[in-house]
This record gives C-alpha cells, sequence and structure tokens, in this order.
C-alpha cells in the first residue's frame, strides 16, 4: 500500500489561504465624545474579579468609568495597560475608575499572572462571552468604552487609540456638569459650570 | 496572523493538528515567516501576512484501506491588524486523500 504521488512529500501541501481581516482603525481621526442626548445605557453586568468578588457595573453610577475589554495574547492591548493604570492614578480622586474585563479564554490562570506582573491598580474582571455579546460582541481587542456619570456610553473605541485621544475624553466627561456635555456648552448652553462635576 | 514561531512568548502560535485515527503524522512543515513592524509594537513580530501552504507528510499504515478517504485535522490561529487583534480561531480542516 502506498500513498499516490500527489500525497508524496513534498506534494503533500494543505492549500490554506488565511488571510488577516482589515478592520476600520479608530486612530485615524479624532472623536469627541457623543452629545449626552445621543449616549445609549451602557448594559450593565456582574464579573468576578481575580478574589471571587462579584462586581457589577451598576455599582459605579456617579463615575466615569473606562471599560477595557482586552486579553493577554493582545499586544495592543498590552500598550493601553500602563496608560489606564496611569489614568487611575490621575483622575481617581475626580470620581473616575478604569475596569478591564479580560477575555482570555484560560481565565485566571493566565490574566492572574499577568495582572500581577504588571501591577495593574484597578480592578480587572473575568469576562464571559454573554457580557462581550452584551457589548456588541467585542469581536476585536482592546475595545474600550467610556462611560459617563450616568452609565451611558459616550464614546467606544475599537483598536489601539491614542493615549491623548483617551486623556482628553476622560477630562471631557469628568468636566462635564450633570446634564450637559461640553460640547453642547460650547455650542450654546449658557449656564453650565464645566470642570465642576465630581 | 501570528506565525508558528511567535518571538513572544505571550502570542498565540499558529497550529496545524491532524486526527491521527487515519493516517499518521510523519513531518509538519510551516512556511517560512516573514518579521513585520505594526503600530502597536516596537519590535518585529513574526507573521504569516499572505497566502500561505503547510506542508504535511504522512504515513499510512498497513491497516488502511485503499480508497478514498478524508483526513480531518485543527488549526488554530491568531491574527490581528495595525491595531487590532482577533480571538484566536480554531477551524476544522478536511483533507481529501487517495490511498492506493
Amino acid at each position: 500500500m502506498r500513498l499516490l504521488p500527489c500525497l508524496r512529500w513534498p506534494g503533500v501541501t494543505l492549500p490554506l489561504v488565511l488571510l488577516t481581516t482589515s478592520c476600520a482603525s479608530s486612530t485615524d481621526e479624532r472623536k469627541p465624545v457623543k452629545a449626552q442626548e445621543e449616549r445609549k445605557p451602557a448594559p450593565d453586568f456582574a464579573l468576578k474579579d481575580s478574589t471571587g468578588q462579584t462586581v457589577k457595573l451598576s455599582e459605579y453610577r456617579g463615575k466615569v468609568v473606562l471599560l477595557n475589554f482586552w486579553a493577554t495574547w493582545c499586544a495592543p492591548c498590552r500598550i493601553e495597560i500602563p496608560w489606564f493604570k496611569e489614568f487611575e492614578t490621575t483622575y481617581k480622586d475626580r470620581g473616575f475608575a478604569v475596569l478591564g474585563v479580560a477575555m482570555d479564554e484560560e481565565g485566571w490562570e493566565v490574566v492572574k499572572p499577568y495582572v500581577d506582573d504588571m501591577q495593574v491598580n484597578y480592578r480587572v474582571l473575568m469576562g464571559t462571552e454573554m457580557v462581550g455579546e452584551q457589548y456588541g460582541g467585542v469581536g476585536a481587542l482592546p475595545t474600550t468604552f467610556l462611560i459617563d456619570r450616568e452609565g451611558k456610553i459616550a464614546s467606544t473605541h475599537v483598536g489601539l487609540v491614542s493615549k491623548s485621544d483617551y486623556e482628553q475624553e476622560i477630562n471631557d466627561l469628568l468636566g462635564q456638569a450633570a446634564g450637559i456635555s461640553r460640547r453642547s456648552a460650547v455650542r450654546g448652553a449658557p449656564a453650565v459650570v464645566v470642570g465642576a462635576g465630581q | 496572523m501570528n506565525s508558528d514561531r511567535p518571538h513572544e512568548e505571550y502570542l498565540i502560535p499558529l497550529r496545524l493538528t491532524w486526527d491521527d485515527a487515519l493516517l499518521q503524522v510523519k513531518r509538519l512543515t510551516y512556511p517560512k515567516a516573514t518579521d513585520e513592524i505594526y503600530e502597536f509594537s516596537q519590535t518585529p513580530l513574526s507573521v504569516f501576512s499572505r497566502e500561505f501552504r503547510i506542508g504535511t507528510l504522512f504515513d499510512v499504515p498497513a491497516s488502511v484501506p485503499p480508497g478514498s478517504h478524508i483526513v480531518v485535522g485543527k488549526l488554530r490561529y491568531q491574527a490581528c491588524n495595525n491595531t487590532t487583534c482577533f480571538p484566536p480561531k480554531t477551524v476544522e480542516v478536511k483533507l481529501p486523500v487517495e490511498i492506493e
């Protein structure tokens, strides 16, 4: 018994056409946070942190939240994590928090060592497929949502974004008085005190 | 997508595995990867970024009857573009073979 010639080495080749998918980059232009009337509520979730404690997004109502979906195998995510640590330190006292949602299939076994090694200073939760679906599938990482104090999504970024874009958006949201955005104020809402919101 | 031998330990390598129920894999050869720089990486990444072929040399056990067969395998890969990475995927691969 023998293989037909077409299966002999080195003729046995498996043609595999696997091309990376091109995807729209969010780094191409600066998009300000959405006007408040355009924002939709961020779906609530309950996920566990590395200690087993359940954390709900709704517990963060009243704060500006940077919700970052990431994974240890995602190189661009690793670029952003030191920025998010810095944001947590810089803006925490102004009513800001970072929540990292890890999407690694292997769970804490791979996530916890990385988080410990990186000395991540914000809360990291283990994501689930269901929560990913709630946020539009999270088919690409990093995917990051900035959520305003009322629990509404003010901006969405798929892919690596510049640090300054995040900083500007965080400051926009932290600076907003309840109910009116800075953009709205610029457009002519007269009685807004920008920068007083805590 | 990441090659079979990415430079960084945390990256998920390309892997082709064959179900050995029918034929036995004698040798598996991945193509030569290229090193490319991406926006998110200061060092080159080892990737397959165009069409490529993976070669497999099979041993045919004497117990395999002549005729048409399908060898089934799995390909696991993880891809990125310049700013974004996509979750790892495993796809089934079916290879028709003719045993004489």
